[in-house]
């Protein structure tokens, strides 16, 4: 390795040495351990000069490309998803939720947080959303549901209603990809709301994509768009009236009004999350939560993580049983 | 990598905090950042604001899942019916209190449609203590002032109890200011249920048309049409469980909802403040920006 006069490494002249292929330097394979000595022997110098550093994890992000054979952030990415899977096993001891709803609540907060323009905080949303799907699916939950736009929300500036609507077609286009997550775990999609409301483009994408996805049966996505509880109530109320118009109006029951729910594709969430710290449901599933496990943990929804779904799961766990105990009193 | 062990962390957290501290902790947000008054009891004739609590936000509609009772009895080594009755004691103390803050209505789930799966001697139990309390508290509420109403299906009751309700109900109704709505019997389906039935009836008479059912229109045929105000501003469940269990589901569309460890005869006057200020720190959007 070169080496400065005070036998300080310099970071610049490392990643030169590795990019042009030098005889004397060591081989991808045994690449990790002379990484960890080299970040480890920059750290002093680091605290002089920060760009070392960050030249270091420059290389070692263009190094984990696939020109260069797998790369670090593979590695470290298979060895996330070998921890996950068994955490997920000591999880999975205990009783799990069948269905977890999410209301994703916090994104322009996080944008205005970290000082990014309007709109980038439901960019990150989306990331966020897409890697809890990842975990509810990789620990078997077979259902989620998200709140992604309420009908309430159309009474918001029209210009961040129409950014939300074309970030929306844009990542509902998007699952229709191969690579999307749709394919990867076999999800079937519906979109759940009053779909009149939306424009064209967006409902007619959203169609596609159920359509598309009618025949998986692995796992469900039920994205909740144009929605609210209350007017899911009222359609279902005025279905079953049309339904029982000339019969005994006292014959009426409660399935009558369930089967007509749109949402009665999916049973009842185990567990509604709602982030930002927020305790309310906003008119969101107010029909199906009556039972439903409240968990509202402060992080706003760009930073939900791993951590926040296993808390959700271990608080479900505890309850478990007394809940059922409760359900067979019925 | 980080998240991964930050996960590991949250599991080693949650078997420390379940073991030794209670379940869920009652979020405490202080305006001013002052102290909460100390003290278990009411003030009688109290008419000032606490420290900390503004009257023009006080919610106008509180409701409360008033649960916890058997298990109070339990750890205090007392019967099943001394725990309820220590929790409708605590329930007037409740409903007086809110009402000298300025809240105008009060909304109790004091027995659920689920409830009947419980013992039967606790059922009747409970039948009794809610005839006894009414019974008694007739002058109470009449020289308070105090409306009472009583929602729920009604269908399972004793007879008795039903004539006392009624009693009730027609003894304090003249009166606006303050109002008590006892849920006995009630589940929040059964209120949509008993609403659609109503609607399809209207619509065999002539009375309504199809294409006018509303969410308007719909929640003036819940049984909580007996108030101005139907949907709680907040809903305060005791007892650390974090569910809504079947109560006023469409009326608690943009309610904000407190959660309290403490059971609820121990809900005291200091827990009522701290809900309510918690309740005066939040940001209610209902779904727009401000």
């Amino acid at each position: 390795m070169c080496r400065r006069e005070n036998n300080d490494l310099s970071g610049n002249d490392v990643v030169q040495s590795f990019i042009t292929g030098s005889g004397s330097f060591p081989t991808f394979a045994s690449l990790n351990s002379q990484l960890r000595i080299l970040v480890l022997s920059l750290l002093p110098s680091t605290i002089s000069d920060p760009k070392n550093l960050g030249t270091v994890l420059h290389f070692i992000y263009l190094s984990s490309g696939e020109g260069m054979g797998g790369g670090i952030r593979q590695l470290l990415e298979q060895v996330h998803r070998l921890s996950r899977r068994c955490l997920f096993r000591v999880l999975s001891m205990g009783p799990l939720p069948t269905h977890l709803a999410f209301i994703m609540d916090g994104n322009r907060r996080y944008a205005k947080k970290r000082g990014l323009e309007d709109g980038s905080g439901h960019k990150a949303g989306f990331s966020a959303l897409m890697s809890m799907l990842q975990y509810c699916y990789e620990l078997g939950i077979k259902y989620v549901t998200v709140y992604a736009f309420s009908i309430d929300n159309f009474r918001r500036k029209p210009e961040e209603v129409q950014s939300l609507m074309d970030l929306m077609l844009e990542k509902i286009k998007s699952l229709l990809d191969k690579e999307s997550i749709v394919h990867e775990y076999g999800i079937r999609v519906y979109f759940i709301g009053n779909l009149g409301l939306l424009n064209d483009q967006v409902r007619a994408a959203a169609e596609e994509v159920m359509k598309a996805t009618a025949k998986n049966s692995r796992v469900v996505l039920l994205v909740c768009v144009a929605y609210n509880s209350t007017d899911e109530i009222v359609q279902a109320v005025k279905r079953s009236c049309v339904d029982k118009a000339d019969r005994d109006v006292e014959r009426i029951q409660l399935v009558d009004i369930e089967e007509n729910m749109q949402m009665s594709v999916a049973p009842e969430p185990d567990i509604l999350i709602r982030s930002s710290g927020e305790t309310r449901l906003s008119n969101f599933l107010l029909w199906q939560t009556g039972n439903s496990q409240l968990f509202s943990p402060d992080a706003l929804w760009p930073e939900i993580g791993l951590r926040h779904l296993v808390w959700a799961i271990l608080n479900f766990q505890r309850s478990h049983s007394y809940l059922e105990k409760k359900k067979k009193q019925l | 990598m980080l998240s991964l062990l930050s996960c590991f962390l949250s599991l080693l957290s949650f078997l420390v905090h379940s073991c030794i501290r209670p379940w869920t902790q009652a979020k405490i947000s202080l305006k001013d950042e002052k102290e909460i008054d100390e003290g278990t009891s009411y003030v009688a004739g109290e008419e000032e604001t606490p420290k900390g609590l503004l009257r023009e936000q006080m919610p106008r509609h509180v409701a409360v899942i008033m649960d916890g009772n058997r298990r109070w009895a339990e750890r205090a080594g007392l019967l099943t019916s001394q725990g309820h009755e220590a929790g409708a004691e605590r329930l007037i103390e409740f409903a007086e209190l809110c009402f000298k803050l300025g809240i105008e209505t009060v909304s109790a789930f004091a027995f659920s449609t689920e409830n009947w799966g419980r013992h039967k001697i606790e059922v009747n139990c409970l039948m009794s203590l809610f005839q006894r309390y009414l019974k008694s508290k007739i002058h109470f509420f009449q020289s308070e002032e105090i409306r009472v109403s009583v929602i729920g299906n009604l269908e399972k009751i004793p007879e008795s109890l039903l004539g006392t309700i009624k009693e009730t109900e027609e003894a304090t109704k003249r009166y606006k200011k303050k109002h008590l709505i006892l849920a006995i019997d009630y589940s929040g389906r059964f209120d949509i249920l008993h609403a659609c039935k109503s609607i399809v009836k209207k619509s065999q008479q002539g009375l309504i048309r199809e294409e006018d059912v509303d969410q308007t229109l719909f929640e003036r045929e819940l049984l909580t049409k007996c108030t101005e105000f139907p949907s709680p501003d907040l809903l305060i469940r005791t007892s650390g469980e974090q569910r809504i269990s079947n109560f006023l589901l469409w009326q608690l569309a943009y309610t904000e909802l407190f959660f309290s460890p403490v059971l609820w005869p121990d809900f005291d006057k200091d827990r009522v403040i701290e809900a309510l200020v918690s309740y005066q720190s939040r940001e209610r959007r209902f779904g727009c920006r401000i």
